[in-house]
């Protein structure tokens, strides 16, 4: 019995994720994260606290970051989400990304997909972001190695270097 | 020929001998001079564009077809029995296919032997009382609302002082001390004392503090078959295995642990959990994979934590500073379960050179989850007394701390009474002095910065650690015809940069790029490696990969030597190419040489030679913190670390300096935010997660400076390389207590230092 055939109310939610059209029958109880995980398999997104305390489950929704585990999946009907596995292009990873190896700005890995997510969200609404505001912007990220100091270099690395293209 | 050799093996503070297989003799040391082209330089990670892009797969997100999940019914008593058990109303429930418990489950003891698998005796507030396998995760979890439980409440204990009087509930049979008082002893501390012209005496508190990995502790099992597969978040595959086929009664080569990825353990995942047992049980009754994953609630309840400790040190010294005693009493608060101690007395034993130093520490069981090992377990809140103890010695001496800290350099392993093998700490005395400007530091307690009601001030900690590694330790690599390399061993990489470290050294002996070289490892059907803890894994994998590494490298050159029609002893190996000595033209690149074998694969084996004999190997650093106080509202804030640790020769100083950075910052949330809060009252745990535990966040963090010595060193094993894992955290936590006590004049030891216990220290706070 699959879980969506138990209840009801199961609906079906249309939404793009990474530029692909979905569409996917889930119960009304089911979050954001789980249907990109368990029915999507895009498990580059993940599950550090399940109820919005760590960042760890980050993607964009309509441009914006949100914590996926505090959003239902049927509210994201009709919208576009991003997550981590749709920011390499061809094979070309994002600067973010680059950014990312260059400084060392991990070390286990689990809570990175949630800081390069949040941090798009960041840049994306501020691509010249200030050290003050990154810092900042990564408080509900939770990186338990501590790599806090390397993720705000690579922030800011790539913010710089949007800032240089902009003054070109 | 293999033999078999009797190894005096120490980790985390304690000494066993073993066996070990050592199967001929180790390559000669890479000395100070020797020259490298990919050793000691900043590689990024090798699996980067992994983790960066979401393609790493950890446990967590292994999701095989026809998988069923678990959920675990925890005992909301500190000690309880089971009274009555009725599952039939959740085994009823839509999607579930089992429930285990006591009364079904197979009887596996468990905690070495003081428990099983499914007890009915319940000692903690999140003891295991049943598991639910449903198809889905919320399935399970709904179910154990339907689970009927009577619990008959029995008296408990939770904290240290009450565990030890006379008249205390007993945890377990054998009382509430396991092994009874760990004493040490050496010179006549009550003469060093009546010698002493000063003495100084503190209590110092940590608290329960959690490892909060990010990825949480759990298992996937599945069976084909009679063969088993579980991929488990660990710092330790063979040891899961081990475990797993032990529990099980099934032969070991029908158990495969898989970890390829695995989010953060900091000690709280060394072995198999309940979890891993219950999922492979459920699976080979079910037929079907199952995933039992902790809730970040359960890492809360149930995966371990640093005990709590409490201290009281006493230090005597002759007016010029030197020690004549050190005497020491720590307590360690295990919780229900835990088969080895606390090693709290460590650095006060070991640090500091002390003629006369006694010892106790009492490693206490109370009726909370159990403790786990966690990054340097014992010596972190060991120098916290010891370090805290060592600045006020100086205060009330008047004199310089680090002053005070070269005048009781110990040359020598006073515990033991052997020499060090290589010790390169006055030399990170002088460089964290010189990067943190500590001239500027001002005598306690320091002046008012102008204008603001704060204070600024100054405090350093040192720290003394092994680290050494050991054997066994096995790795094979195969050279491709055309001319990739493959590294096989059984480590794990737990996130510390090892995979990147153990490529570098492979890449170096084969005079390859990086990028031509892949290392394979987290899967035990690749040769033996221990378990990723104790800050051992370079120092016990590398020099197996090296070994394996130089005989590729050796097959290689006399394959040359054929092509080359030169001796072997003529070929030279450098950056990719193969040619005779004193004749460049005369040469091929490596995969050139390959490409002429056909389908031959050049293959070298390599083990971890023995630890030299009759030396002390020990990792040293030193850490200076600068804070803020404000007079006003009790915060500290830390303004920069500068941390220098001799750790023998640095692989990569890259990851060396994230190693750093991740023990400061870890140490940072001990010292100042950090509790895991248990009701006295009823035995439960407060804190759910993080919103209620305070783990370090980004905009706290302060200025690190990460420093090195980078000495070889000149025995310990053949790459000259000591352990980073853990010496930074160490002396974190002292160090930034010794800054709030220079800034402010007031001496606060008990951790996490709140604006609270600030205020209280200065007098403004009842």
């Amino acid at each position: 019995m699959s879980p969506e055939s138990q209840s009801d109310t199961a609906s079906t939610v249309r939404l793009t994720v990474n530029e692909h059209p979905e569409e996917v029958r889930v119960s009304p109880r089911r979050t954001l994260l789980a249907v990109l995980r368990e029915d999507l398999h895009l498990t580059g997104t993940k599950e550090g606290c399940g109820v919005g305390t760590c960042g760890a489950c980050t993607v964009l929704v309509d441009g914006k970051s949100v914590l996926s585990c505090m959003m239902l999946a049927v509210q994201a009907d009709g919208r576009a989400v991003e997550t981590v596995e749709g920011l390499a292009r061809d094979g070309t990873l994002d600067p973010l990304q680059q950014a990312f190896i260059e400084q060392d700005a991990f070390q286990c890995g689990f809570c990175t997909p949630g800081q390069i997510m949040a941090l798009r969200g960041l840049l994306r609404r501020a691509p010249h972001a200030s050290p003050e505001e990154i810092r900042h912007a990564l408080d509900g990220n939770v990186c338990r190695c501590g790599a806090y100091l390397r993720i705000q270099a690579a922030a800011l690395e790539v913010a710089k270097s949007a800032e240089a293209r902009r003054n070109r | 020929m293999p033999r078999i050799i009797r190894q005096k093996i120490e980790f985390e503070g304690s000494i066993e001998e073993r066996d070990v297989v050592i199967e001929g003799d180790d390559l000669p040391v890479w000395q100070a001079t020797e020259t490298f082209t990919v050793v000691g330089t900043p590689v990024t990670r090798v699996d980067g564009a992994e983790r960066v892009g979401g393609r790493a797969h950890f446990t967590a997100d292994l999701y095989p077809p026809g998988l069923l999940h678990g959920a675990v019914l925890r005992s909301p008593h500190a000690h309880a029995r089971l009274a009555r058990f009725d599952a039939s109303a959740a085994e009823r429930a839509p999607g579930v296919r089992l429930v285990l418990s006591a009364v079904n489950a197979p009887k596996i003891p468990w905690y070495n032997g003081k428990s099983w698998l499914f007890d009915t005796e319940l000692r903690y507030a999140g003891d295991e009382v049943a598991v639910v396998v449903a198809d889905t995760p919320a399935q399970a979890r709904d179910a154990l609302d339907l689970i009927e439980v009577e619990y008959e409440a029995l008296p408990y204990v939770i904290d240290i002082d009450s565990a030890l009087r006379a008249d205390a509930v007993q945890v377990h049979a054998e009382g509430n001390v396991l092994g009874g008082p760990e004493r040490y002893e050496r010179g006549d501390v009550e003469l060093g004392f009546r010698e002493a012209d000063v003495t100084v005496e503190l209590r110092a508190d940590t608290p329960d503090v959690l490892h909060h990995s990010m990825e949480t502790h759990g298992s996937v099992a599945h069976w084909n078959g009679e063969s088993l597969t579980i991929w488990d978040s660990t710092q330790h595959i063979f040891g899961v295995r081990r475990q797993v086929a032990g529990a099980l009664k099934i032969p070991l080569d029908h158990v495969r642990v898989v970890s390829p990825f695995m989010g953060g353990g900091f000690g709280s995942k060394n072995g198999a959990g309940k979890y891993t047992i219950v999922a492979a049980i459920a699976s080979r009754q079910l037929g079907r994979p199952v995933r039992l994953m902790f809730t970040r609630a359960e890492e809360s309840q149930a995966a371990g934590k640093r005990p709590q400790s409490s201290q009281r040190i006493r230090i005597g010294a002759k007016r010029d500073g030197t020690l004549t005693a050190i005497d020491y009493w720590g307590a360690s608060n295990l919780g229900a379960y835990r088969s080895i101690g606390s090693p709290l007395a460590g650095p006060i034993k070991e640090l500091y050179a002390c003629p006369n130093v006694r010892t106790e520490v009492l490693n206490v069981f109370t009726h909370i989850a159990p403790c786990a090992a966690f990054r340097a377990p014992g010596f972190v809140e060991g120098t916290v007394a010891l370090d805290c103890a060592m600045e006020l010695l100086a205060d009330k001496l008047g004199t310089d701390p680090l002053a005070l800290r070269r005048r009781n350099y110990a040359d020598t392993d006073q515990v033991l009474g052997r020499g060090y093998s290589s010790k390169f700490l006055r030399e990170a005395y002088d460089l964290a002095a010189k990067a943190a400007g500590w001239e500027r530091r001002s005598p306690t307690p320091s002046a008012p910065v102008a204008g603001h009601g704060k204070r600024r001030g100054f405090g350093m900690a040192s720290q003394i650690w092994g680290g050494a590694g050991s054997p066994p330790a096995y790795a094979e690599i195969r050279l491709n015809v055309d001319g990739t390399a493959e590294v096989r061993i059984g480590t794990q990489e737990i996130g510390t940069g090892a995979k990147t470290a153990l490529t570098q050294i492979a890449a170096e002996v084969l005079g390859l790029p990086v990028g031509r070289v892949t290392v394979s490892l987290g899967d035990t059907d690749l040769p033996y490696s221990p378990l990723s803890a104790g800050s051992q894994t370079i120092t016990s994998c590398g020099p197996a990969v090296r070994m394996a590494a130089d005989e590729v490298r050796r097959h290689l050159l006399d394959t040359a030597a054929s092509l080359l029609e030169a001796a072997p002893n003529d070929i030279r190996l450098e950056a990719g190419r193969l040619f005779v000595a004193g004749v460049p033209e005369r040469g091929m690149t490596v995969a050139e040489v390959t490409g002429r074998m056909g389908n031959f694969t050049l293959m070298g084996r390599g083990f971890r030679g023995p630890n030299p004999e009759g030396v002390t190997i020990r990792t040293f650093g030193v850490q200076i913190a600068e804070v803020e106080v404000d007079l006003d509202t009790g915060e500290v804030t830390v303004l920069r670390v500068v941390a220098c640790h001799d750790v023998g020769r640095v692989i990569n100083p890259l990851v060396y300096a994230s190693q750093i950075e991740g023990g400061v910052i870890q140490g940072l949330g001990m010292a100042l935010r950090e509790e895991h809060v248990t009701d006295i009252d009823s035995g439960t745990v407060m804190d759910l997660g993080f919103d209620s535990y305070a783990v370090p966040r980004s905009s706290m963090i302060p200025e690190i400076v990460s420093l090195a010595v980078d000495k070889p060193d000149p025995i310990a094993n053949n790459l000259g390389a000591k352990g980073v894992g853990e010496p930074p955290i160490i002396p974190t936590p002292a160090a930034i207590a010794n800054a709030v006590a220079n800034a402010i004049g007031a001496r606060v030891t008990s951790l996490p230092i709140t604006p609270a216990k600030v205020l209280k220290a200065l007098g403004r706070l009842q």
